[in-house]
């Protein structure tokens, strides 16, 4: 055996736990042995280090081979939300950046106290001063016959979610052996993979623990929708298989075959070692409230304790163990008075709270309130005017403050007549949830996985985390199952004073502002650049990303028509190409033909074009004109000219712009046609091409109702009729097809070009990047549209005069300058010079 | 060990753009400039479905590809997030204002 600890050798053994400590801290740091790499254990390290960082050498042992993960997402992982990586909470430089010398995948099997040393599996041996047990839990697994077959997996750790996925690979039968908490969660996470699952549980409801009767049913219902098969009062009697898991067989009789069993079916305090050692041990490692053990240099802390009689399998009572251990080993002494415990279900969809005691009984009242329709149960209990218990099931947004109210045994009897409707009635009958959160005390705990209180979001949003990824990142809240992200959301809009709808959605990861936000700062601020952008509304990357420079790109230029120099590294390679990418890296031309119109000198140039450049197709668009393809990057200058030279521009079929206006052939030929639909096709295309918009953006005209032209699913769309002309707004075919909202009816071609000029703008103006006229529409509301551009007269002419001021720099063909030469780099190889040798 | 190949100096690449180099029996590489005027070389081919890297936009020390967006770090021609998969990267320096690209040898081994 060697001593891997690197602490000079001891003179002689300290007899004394009292000596030992004066000579070391006189001497050198003291050194703090962890067993347990898991959540209480490296939390316990993180407060410490929070409060003296200098004090100890740590050293942590971990059996996993991981680094800390958030072992409560290993339900995500499994059900396929988040990755191993997404789960991991202190990455390798963690440790190494506070001097941690962590070992892996090498379990502690021995302590010797009066030696004070801790030894591994590996032989490895280190001595320490303080030593801290936080071994966790070990699976229950019930002693039935074939409990040992290959097949039978618990679900605690990483590598159980790894056997279970293997398994899923393979399809087929699974059974999950206990409906609690855990059993649920796999079976969930089994059935999203693909497998047929069926779940047994001994009692008569799921989750009796934490649900009573009513709320266990719900869930039952709900999770035999899903198509898993629930058997409650089922007890097993054992796991066949030959050499290998083949079922289950039941104590009635009944065979319900898998290839997989998962046992869930309660866990253990892993307490061995800390017996092994013959420290004190009840249900758990007895502790008391500085988390020390009945050794005063060993200390526990986690679900391998027993405090005041009491065990705990959930990770809200580790923070409140882990704060006062870092207390006490930083001579604070706060002491640990035990937890009150609440419990979610993380299966989505399936909205699930318990808190408390609800098993009712004397002196007990139950406030019950049931929405059928919207599958909503919700069952408080209060003894003594004080909440002691509270199920939620289908709307769980309260289950916060119901759980403060019993944490801190408030009188709830003035309140008592709304409590059941939940905080915002109950605090002043506004059904604001803004209001119901601002209410919220400080130290109301907002995120339950990490032990995280308003306070401490609010502290770090003030400190400049002003998005949910950046809460996120600082101090944690709502990074693990994500069932705060509301809460913590409404504490960025009351924080930051700005309104949020369904959340802040950030323009992308670089900023913490909205679209709207940065549009409206842009504007009001007179900025004039994309870098003066970033630095002003404090980018978190250097130069942004593919999605916020090209959004960034167009609202300068919207903003700045003949004033801001387009950014061609900010846009995407058609826009910056002038034709589009095609899957082998060649490109595809389309000029423009106006309103669908061509004559022979383009057909003949466009057929010179195909022949000259070997182009391998041509094709008639869905936008009734011509497209050639494959053309390489190199040869684009030229096709151009020779298309120029026809009299062709670009038809933008590339872009965020206008891009095509169908037409039918209107009252000129056709027998129903009421109007000349194809002239105003042309026009509007005249009037319309060359600008830049937040998405693209294209118009039809039809000559009669009869629509031939499909101006119904157009963003601007002309139904000319008898008397005039029908305008529609906001079609799109494409993926979600919409038909447009009627805007309204005008009688001549100059008030439908007008109409249709001014809508233009006004989606230009207040669209977000990306956003077609469709779901804008649907945004905004129609009512909107019609205000501005059908009431408001004056507000009409301005967004019109506005577009035609903007389009008097856009309408400059984008090839003309290519073909002539300019930019000509971006077609060409670099040329290799002269070969330098080293 | 290496033969260092003259491309030409910063100025003719596009700042946060790439270039094309074309050299006899090999696959085409790009050479980027980023917003901070380091250069990097990849192979002009995403990992993903070969599209153009050249033709990406070009931010921070990454560059997003032309055709279904993937991120790929410059320095190791590794695709960023999510996705998996790697460009082979060429070595490249700047010296005396010149762009100096390493004779791709190894790209035969890694491609
Ligand atoms: C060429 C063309 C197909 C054809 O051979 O007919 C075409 C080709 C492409 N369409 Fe389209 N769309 C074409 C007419 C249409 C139409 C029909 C129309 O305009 O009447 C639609 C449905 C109408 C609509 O947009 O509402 C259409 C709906 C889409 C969509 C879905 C848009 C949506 O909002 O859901 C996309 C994807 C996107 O834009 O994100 C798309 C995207 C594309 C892209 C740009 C895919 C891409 O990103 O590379 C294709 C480019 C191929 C190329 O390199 O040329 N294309 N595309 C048509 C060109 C029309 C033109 O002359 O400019
Ligand atoms: C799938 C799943 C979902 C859960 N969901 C929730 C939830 O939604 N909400 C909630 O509050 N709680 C949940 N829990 C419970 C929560 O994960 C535990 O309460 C918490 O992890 C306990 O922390 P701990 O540090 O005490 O134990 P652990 O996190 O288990 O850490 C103990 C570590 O010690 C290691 N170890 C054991 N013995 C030794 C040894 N001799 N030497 C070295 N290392 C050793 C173990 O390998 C383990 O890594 C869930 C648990 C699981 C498994
Ligand atoms: S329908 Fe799909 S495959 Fe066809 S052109 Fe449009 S985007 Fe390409
Ligand atoms: S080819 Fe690059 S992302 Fe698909």
């Amino acid at each position: 055996m060697e001593f891997q600890d690197g602490i000079e050798p001891q003179h002689a053994p300290a007899a004394d736990y009292e000596d030992t400590l004066i000579v070391s801290s006189q001497d050198r740091q003291e050194h703090l042995v962890v067993v347990g790499n898991g959540m209480a254990g490296c939390r316990a390290v993180e407060e410490l280090l929070a409060r003296d960082a200098g004090r100890y050498r740590v050293t942590i042992f971990g059996a996993e081979p991981h680094v800390n993960y958030n072992r409560i997402m290993l339900s995500p992982v499994l059900a396929g939300e988040k990755t191993f990586d997404e789960i991991v909470i202190n990455s390798r430089e963690w440790y190494d950046e506070n001097g941690i010398d962590l070992v892996t995948s090498d379990p502690v099997v021995a302590v010797d106290r009066a030696e004070k040393t801790v030894t591994a599996q590996s032989g490895r041996k280190v001595r320490y001063d303080r030593l801290l047990i936080a071994t966790g839990s070990d699976p229950f697994i019930i002693p039935v016959p074939g409990k040992d077959l290959p097949g039978v997996i618990s679900f605690r750790g990483m590598k159980d979610v790894d056997l279970m996925l293997d398994a899923a690979g393979k399809g087929g039968d699974a059974v999950v052996i206990g409906g609690g908490l855990l059993g649920l969660e796999a079976a969930h996470g089994l059935s999203l993979r693909g497998m047929k699952v069926t779940v047994i549980h001994l009692m008569p409801t799921l989750m009796e623990r934490q649900l009573d009767e009513a709320a266990g049913w719900l869930l039952k219902s709900a999770l035999e929708a899903r198509g898993q098969t629930i058997l409650t009062g089922a007890d097993t009697a054992e796991i066949y298989g030959q050499g290998k898991v083949e079922g289950v067989r039941l104590k009635d009789g009944r065979e319900i075959p898998a290839s997989i069993v998962v046992m869930a079916v309660g866990i253990r305090p892993a307490t061995a070692l800390a017996r092994a050692a013959g420290l004190e041990v009840g249900r758990g490692i007895k502790v008391d409230d500085h988390m020390v053990t009945s050794d005063p240099a060993v200390l526990a802390v986690g679900e391998c304790v027993e405090h005041d009689g009491n065990v705990y399998g959930l990770v809200a009572p580790l923070w409140d163990m882990c704060r006062s251990l870092a207390d006490g080993l930083t001579d604070r002494h706060s002491g640990y008075r035990g937890s009150v415990t609440s419990t979610k279900l993380k299966v989505a969809g399936l909205d699930v709270f318990s808190a408390g005691d609800f098993s009712g009984g004397e002196g007990c009242e139950d406030i019950v309130l049931r929405d059928a329709s919207r599958g909503v149960y919700k069952r408080v209990v209060v003894k003594d005017d004080k909440v002691v218990g509270a199920v939620l099931y289908g709307d769980i947004a309260d289950g916060n403050w119901y759980f403060d109210l019993l944490k801190k045994g408030e009188d709830v009897s003035e309140i008592r007549d709304y409590l059941i409707l939940g905080q915002a009635f109950a605090s002043g009958g506004t059904a604001d949830p803004l209001a119901a959160v601002a209410a919220l005390p400080d130290d109301a705990e907002v995120c339950g996985c990490n032990g995280v209180t308003k306070g401490q979001v609010v502290a770090s949003i003030s400190d400049g985390a002003c998005s949910l990824d950046a809460v996120r990142a600082t101090c944690k809240a709502s990074a693990s199952c994500g069932s705060c992200t509301g809460l913590v959301e409404s504490l960025l809009a009351l924080t930051l004073g700005e309104e949020v709808k369904s959340g802040p959605k950030t323009l992308c990861k670089c900023t913490s502002f909205t679209h709207d936000d940065v549009r409206r700062e842009i504007v009001a601020q007179g900025m004039k650049s994309i870098p003066e952008v970033m630095q002003t509304l404090h980018w978190s990357t250097p130069d942004g990303c593919s999605s916020c420079r090209p959004a960034l790109n167009y609202y300068l230029l919207c903003a700045l028509p003949g004033e801001y120099e387009d950014d061609q590294q900010s846009r995407f390679v058609n826009e910056r190409m002038h034709a589009n990418i095609q899957k082998d890296g060649t490109y595809s031309v389309v000029p423009r033909m106006w309103g669908g119109l061509t004559n022979p000198r383009e057909l003949r140039a466009i057929a010179d074009v195909v022949e000259k450049y070997d182009a391998p197709m041509v094709k008639v668009t869905g936008g009734q004109r011509l497209d050639i393809f494959g053309i390489k990057k190199e040869d684009l200058p030229a096709v151009w000219a020779d298309l120029n030279a026809a009299g062709m521009v670009s038809g933008h079929a590339y872009g965020k712009s206008l891009r095509t206006v169908k037409t039918c052939v209107g009252s000129e030929w056709c027998r129903f046609g009421t109007q000349d639909s194809t002239g105003l096709g042309v026009k509007t295309e005249r009037m319309t091409w060359g600008s830049w918009m937040p998405h693209k953006f294209k118009i039809a005209v039809s000559g009669c109702p009869r629509n031939c032209a499909e101006a119904t699913i157009k963003d601007f769309g002309i139904v000319c009729v008898d008397s005039g002309y029908e305008l529609h707004v906001g079609g799109n075919g494409g993926i979600h097809v919409r038909a447009t909202d009627f805007l309204c009816k005008v009688a001549t071609e100059q008030e439908a070009l007008d109409y249709c000029a001014a809508f233009t703008q006004l989606y230009r103006e207040e669209a977000r990047y990306l956003e077609r006229t469709a779901p804008w529409i649907e945004r905004v509301g129609v009512e909107y549209v019609k205000q501005r551009i059908v009431e408001d007269e004056t507000g009409r002419e301005a967004l019109r005069a506005r577009f035609l001021y903007s389009q008097s720099f856009s309408q400059e063909d984008p090839w003309a300058e290519r073909a002539a030469g300019r930019k000509a780099e971006l077609h060409q190889h670099l040329e290799p010079l002269a070969i330098a040798a080293e | 060990m290496n033969d260092w190949i003259d491309i030409g100096t910063l100025s003719d690449i596009p700042l946060r753009g790439a270039r094309t180099v074309q050299l006899e029996g090999e696959k085409e590489i790009a050479v980027f400039r980023t917003g901070d005027d380091r250069v990097f070389a990849l192979v002009n081919e995403c990992p993903h479905k070969k599209g153009p890297l050249s033709q990406g936009i070009v931010h921070g020390h990454a560059v997003s590809c032309p055709l279904h967006n993937w991120n790929i770090a410059l320095a190791s021609g590794e695709a960023q997030g999510e996705d998996k998969g790697c460009t082979p990267t060429i070595a490249v320096k700047q010296e005396g204002g010149r762009i100096l690209l390493a004779h791709p040898q190894s790209l035969q081994v890694a491609a």
